[in-house]
């Protein structure tokens, strides 16, 4: 009561109630642009009890009154873990195996055209970005259909027929989305350099290619790493999207696994749960790494 | 270089009438002069002057709008320059160091010589560990630039740009953001450099350290050559009232 009359501004202890907008605490800037984690950050910002608590009072009101039914939420859990085998190795691994090819396929294609987007040819660098534009605006489900139902199931080579399977398609069509926000990624990282770098590079007779390998890329790496997690995470949660296509990941097992348990409602609340809290224990530690690394990258300059 | 129809009785670094505009702001109206091997030369003069756009022309770090420039028999003002041949002879030194951050001080220094000279490791190794000591900083050679004084750095960045083994040394303010203390230990470096006959280009604010070394002295503002002349007579006897103006000021 009454504190605000001994507060004196810059001066009083806690700094986080002074008035002058100097003396708060530095908030370090991170590489690219700061909406690129703002999943990340609202993520990480709750703590892991509020967001489990949230999560288990979502589940378990509906599982209350479902629970006055003949099939009982014993038995629905017993199903889930009948079935639990199945829906991890082979769905979540599925899951997992998209997001690893996607991220792979998806920087590598990200990394060269952030690089065209920055060429000292202009129809290359007019190219790479309007190529990023495209990708990075369109929804993703959108890309997936087309990448989907164009791509051929098979590729003759001579006379070996080598046949796609599915989620290699799947793979192929989130890879564009990921290509473009990592090429997005990778421009914002290489012009936070300073000029100077450039200069000092040029003066020193480097060739443009060796100054950005050499001397741009190395520097902008650290800043890369968060926002790219952040991706990384984005995606890994975008994966269930396959299952629309038919792919046999968590999703469409755990639909297969409940349809073979002849479709009882009180499924549906344990199968989706176990799916949605498999993918928080996997993702949700990754967004506070990368919060925590985008905190020691922001203060070492 | 592989042009050679230089000699050593012509002017190394040479200047004939050079423009120079950012869009519709003259920077550079007309600047000439020749400075021979083995020579000091400092520009001074006020800040937006033109001093440091001029330096950087000279290893075609900004593009001239007409004149010419010849370093060491080549022309820096032709489309066709190779820019890669011409900063190989030319050494630049910055007023805010620009060391690479993420190589310690000796791989700072051994970076251009194996990358672009291609020089092998071993003899780079050597000859950086020499530069190293010149500078002396051997004690320093593993840190990072971060770890480094200001002065530290910048003496790291010139023995990096002497690691080229350049022709012409040219140096933008290099002691313009360091502190009064580190300012001499740089300017040591440089009169070392410059004792072993360097040719030298500075862009200075220590009028000191131009009276001292220097072996003919150009005044500029806004964009042109007002006054020159050795050390001796420039200081004493300068007539034009701007740069008298500018002297008294500064002295």
């Amino acid at each position: 009561m009454f504190g605000y009359l001994n507060h004196i501004p810059g001066i009083s202890p806690n700094s986080q109630q002074s008035d002058l907008p100097v003396l708060l605490p530095y908030q370090g800037h991170s590489a690219g642009k700061p909406e690129d984690l703002r999943f990340s950050r609202w993520l990480a910002s709750s703590s892991p009890w509020v967001l489990l608590v949230i999560f288990l009072l979502i589940s378990f009101y509906p599982l209350a009154v479902l629970a006055q039914s003949k099939y009982t939420l014993i038995q629905a859990f017993a199903t889930l873990w009948r079935w639990l085998p199945f829906v991890v190795g082979s769905g979540f691994v599925m899951n997992l195996l998209i997001s690893f090819f996607t991220m792979l396929f998806g920087t590598v294609a990200g990394v060269f055209l952030g690089l065209g987007q920055i060429s000292v040819v202009a129809p290359v660098r007019k190219f790479s970005w309007f190529i990023t534009q495209l990708f990075r605006n369109s929804p993703w489900l959108v890309l997936l259909f087309i990448v989907m139902l164009t791509f051929p199931f098979e590729i003759e080579i001579g006379e070996h027929i080598i046949s796609i399977p599915d989620w290699m398609k799947a793979v192929f069509g989130l890879s564009l989305p990921i290509m473009a926000n990592i090429s997005e990624v990778v421009r914002g990282a290489v012009q936070s350099v300073p000029t100077g770098q450039w200069e000092a590079s040029e003066s020193l007779a480097f060739s443009r290619v060796q100054t950005i390998w050499k001397i741009i890329l190395p520097q902008c790496f650290k800043r890369m790493i968060p926002p790219w997690m952040n991706w990384y995470a984005i995606l890994t949660m975008a994966t269930p999207l396959v299952s629309l296509l038919g792919v046999e990941e968590i999703v469409t097992l755990s639909r297969q696994a409940m349809e073979a348990e002849d479709n009882h409602p009180e499924l549906l609340i344990p199968f989706f749960g176990f799916a949605l809290l498999i993918f928080f224990a996997y993702c949700y530690p990754i967004a506070r790494w990368t919060l925590k690394l985008e905190e020691r990258y922001s203060v070492k300059l | 270089m592989t042009t050679n129809n230089w000699t050593p009785e012509q002017p190394i670094v040479s200047l004939n009438n050079v423009y120079k505009s950012f869009g519709e702001l003259e920077v550079l109206k007309g600047i000439s002069f020749d400075v021979m091997k083995g020579e000091v030369i400092c520009i001074i003069g006020p800040s937006g002057s033109g001093k440091s756009t001029l330096i950087r022309c000279i290893n075609a770090l900004n593009d001239i709008n007409s004149g010419s420039i010849k370093v060491h028999g080549l022309e820096v003002n032709d489309s066709n320059l190779n820019k890669l041949e011409l900063r190989k002879n030319v050494g630049m030194v910055f007023q805010q160091y620009n060391l690479f951050p993420h190589k310690t001080a000796l791989e700072n220094i051994m970076m251009a010589p194996e990358l672009v000279l291609k020089e092998p490791k071993g003899d780079v190794l050597v000859k950086a560990q020499a530069l190293i000591r010149k500078v002396r900083l051997e004690d320093k050679q593993n840190n990072y630039p971060a770890e480094l004084s200001g002065g530290q750095q910048q003496r790291v960045a010139i023995a990096r740009s002497l690691a080229m083994n350049p022709d012409v040394m040219l140096f933008d303010e290099v002691t313009a953001a360091l502190d009064p203390e580190t300012v001499k230990e740089v300017l040591v470096t440089i009169k070392e450099l410059a004792a072993e006959g360097m040719t030298c280009i500075l862009v200075t604010h220590e009028m000191g350290f131009a009276r001292e070394l220097a072996d003919h002295i150009y005044f500029t503002d806004r964009g042109i050559i007002v006054e020159h002349g050795p050390p001796a007579t420039f200081f004493k006897e300068a007539k034009d009232p701007r740069t008298k103006e500018f002297l008294s000021q500064i002295l």
